[in-house]
């Protein structure tokens, strides 16, 4: 089971995470009460799915911007931006962009390619929820929130950049 | 200089902390190679052809003479007792171990040094012109905003998995050493007619294989938002350049690709959310870091010294040096010396450890203790009394650092190449080697006068081969190590890319190619017109036909 760090705690997923390619029939079907749902998919069928009484959340592969998604994000509980890769870092970028221009307050998550050395920049940018894999190190994992305990930088988790706080 | 506060020092004790915790789990098996590859990268460390490869960042090229002497320990203790400045004014080991690469980085940040982000796909060491400060005319000290853009830059959460490397560099003297026009970002401070601070800002200039002048998306920005501004840019290159292809991957290609002017209106675009925010700088931090870069204690002298101008007449070879290795100051009676570290035989830009803790001797003594790397590879004392001229050059030469040929055709700029880097498809060194054993005589480089020549030995152009009067590229034919010769590149405020001669050379052509170059130069040229405009008068055909005619 992979492993979730929500809020800086080891977490039960209650999330059902549906792939791209899955059909509707078979979402509609399922007996998840948390369905996290590709936002395409959602957007194409969102008045079949809108008598299914579990919740629903969002989530956006890397190449697609959810800046430029047509839908407020308040009513669902759950953004997720995909790491296909750790190295593909267009998801810091749109976390930001998800909490300070679409003023966002739910949780984001990061999920995909997840890594202990990434979890401070991506905590830094926003997201409060990391999917981890099955085999993480949940320990080494937390520690990794604390690598730092001062930033230069304006950013999400502190818009107030060191060069206003020094003293 | 800058002085690291608590708050620095603390970054970066954690930093040394973080590596050496990545670089335990990677040697007991919990990080893959391509997992600590990108970290490893972040922190400067490469794997080369022979042994790792450490970059050391010299934030826009200024060293303390404590600095230097600690990488002179450094390169003895942990390397093979020299070192190698780059040309993004950077330090580099050719010999660390690994397992002792997290002690080296110890000690580094033991003088406030570090080898943070001078590789990988990030936002790496910020480059200014050599002269910042001391240059006559100057129109901004560029190092207090060069430092505010370091600290901005320094683990930047959200642009530290870029699509692509991220240069920026910026300039406030007239003349331009820095190469900002092929920069993925430069800024040319000016003023307003207000007489207010602010950026030109250029975007989309790089050399690479695709090589780019940089475009004005900027005409005039107030100094205080330069830090949204900046974040503004690198949003939009964060999310929209492209990581499917990485030769297309730099902030040039998707610059061209949309225009200059839509990728000004994303820009503003995300800037309107951050414009006037917290980012913004106040005058407070500009102050406190401006502090740091006020005038020495420059004592009132005459700007003439009797006892150096009689030694002008009498020592020929001192001449040379004051002529080519001497620059004027603002200040009276002050000079700005450049030490080349292109002797003939030397890898250009290699330093010895006994050479850095003799140059830091000099710094202490004649130049108020600190050290300047130029992006040509060369390093210059800034404030040098122009009565100790000929005392600081007696010196120099006991240690090999006297040579007087800045600017001149031996002056090469040059990668490591293939000798080190994994990169390379060719070797650079010899080729350097073999052009300055060419043109060895005094009187000769001195008649051909200012020229430069860059070699790279790969695509990557580390050499600038694209902004040298002559560039050349080492290029791998069927696995046999060939050079392409290009023309008419030059650095500065009226940047320009070389135009490629024609077919390659094999290395033993090189030389006589160059010779040829030359000489169609000097037989064309017109009372004291230089290479370039000469060359920018006949044009790279008259070049051609020179370099490729069939012997009789």
């Amino acid at each position: 089971m992979p492993k979730l760090i929500r809020d800086g705690q080891l977490v039960k997923d209650y999330w059902t995470l549906v792939e791209v390619d899955t059909d509707l029939a078979t979402v509609l079907s399922s007996q998840a009460d948390h369905l996290l749902l590709p936002a395409n998919f959602w957007l194409q069928h969102k008045s079949e799915l809108a008598g299914v009484n579990a919740k629903i959340g969002l989530w956006f592969d890397s190449s697609q911007n959810p800046a430029e998604f047509d839908e407020t994000f308040e009513k669902f509980p759950l953004i997720a931006l995909a790491f296909p890769q750790f190295k593909d870092g267009r998801a810091y970028s749109y976390a930001a962009i998800v909490r300070k221009q679409l003023n966002y307050s739910g949780e984001i998550r990061a999920i995909g390619d997840v890594l202990r050395d990434q979890l401070t920049y991506m905590l830094r940018c926003g997201f409060n929820s990391f999917l981890l894999a099955d085999d993480a190190d949940v320990e080494t994992c937390l520690n990794g929130f604390h690598d730092f305990s001062e930033n230069y930088q304006s950013t999400v988790s502190n818009p107030t950049p060191l060069f206003r706080r020094r003293r | 200089m800058y002085i690291y506060d608590k708050y620095d020092h603390q970054m970066l004790a954690e930093r040394v902390a973080q590596f050496r915790d990545q670089t335990r789990r990677f040697l007991d098996g919990k990080l893959t190679d391509d997992q600590f590859r990108i970290l490893r990268l972040q922190n400067g460390l490469y794997i080369q052809r022979l042994a790792p490869m450490l970059r050391v960042a010299v934030p826009y090229g200024l060293l303390s003479s404590m600095q230097v002497r600690r990488l002179a320990s450094i390169s003895r203790d942990y390397d093979k007792g020299y070192a190698h400045l780059s040309t993004r004014q950077n330090v580099q080991f050719n010999w660390p171990k690994l397992e002792q690469v997290p002690e080296l980085l110890a000690e580094l940040a033991e003088v406030s040094m570090h080898a943070i982000q001078t590789s990988g796909n990030c936002i790496r060491n910020t480059t200014t012109d050599q002269f910042a400060g001391v240059a006559p005319e100057e129109i901004e000290d560029s190092r207090p905003w060069c430092e505010i853009i370091r600290q901005w830059s320094t683990f930047h959460p959200e642009f530290a998995y870029l699509p692509r490397k991220f240069k920026i560099a910026v300039c406030g003297t007239r003349v331009d050493q820095a190469a900002t026009q092929v920069h993925d970002i430069g800024l040319y401070l000016k003023k307003n007619e207000e007489g207010e601070v602010g950026f030109q800002v250029l975007v989309g200039g790089g050399l690479g294989r695709t090589p780019q002048i940089g475009q004005v998306i900027c005409e005039f920005l107030p100094w205080q938002h330069l830090l949204s501004y900046l974040d503004a840019i690198m949003r939009v290159y964060n999310m929209e350049g492209r990581r499917d292809n990485i030769y297309k991957a730099r902030i040039k290609i998707l610059v061209k690709a949309l225009g200059i002017d839509t990728f000004r209106e994303k820009v503003e675009a995300q800037w309107q959310y951050a414009r006037g925010g917290e980012a913004t700088l106040t005058e407070t931090e500009v102050a406190r870091c401006k502090s740091f870069f006020t005038s020495p204690d420059y004592e009132e002298l005459s700007d003439d010294d009797e006892a150096i101008n009689k030694v002008l007449q009498e020592d020929v070879l001192f001449k040379h040096w004051v002529e080519r290795n001497v620059a004027r100051h603002k200040i009276p009676g002050y000079r700005i010396v450049t030490l080349s570290l292109k002797e003939t035989g030397v890898a250009p830009g290699d330093i010895t450890d006994r050479q850095m803790e003799f140059v830091a001797d000099l710094a202490e003594r004649y130049s108020f203790s600190e050290i300047r790397i130029t992006h040509e590879q060369n390093l210059t004392l800034a404030d040098v009394r122009f009565k100790d001229l000929y005392e600081l050059y007696q010196a120099c030469k006991s240690e090999r650092l006297a040579e007087a040929n800045l600017g001149l055709l031996n002056d090469i700029i040059c990668c490591p190449g293939g000798d080190f880097c994994s990169l390379a498809n060719a070797k650079s060194i010899p080729i350097a080697e073999s052009i300055q054993r060419r043109f060895n005589s005094f009187e000769r480089l001195q008649n051909i006068g200012d020229i430069s020549l860059n070699i790279s030995g790969c695509m990557n152009a580390c050499g600038h081969h694209h902004v040298g009067n002559i560039g050349i590229l080492g290029v791998d034919k069927k696995g046999e190590e060939f050079y392409q010769i290009a023309l008419g590149g030059a650095q500065g405020r009226e940047a320009k890319l070389a135009q490629v001669l024609g077919p390659s050379f094999a290395q033993d052509e090189i030389p006589e190619v160059i010779e040829k170059i030359v000489d169609l130069y000097l037989t064309e040229r017109k009372s004291d017109e230089k290479f370039i405009n000469t060359f920018e008068r006949l044009g790279i055909q008259r070049f051609k036909e020179k370099v490729y005619a069939k012997a009789d």
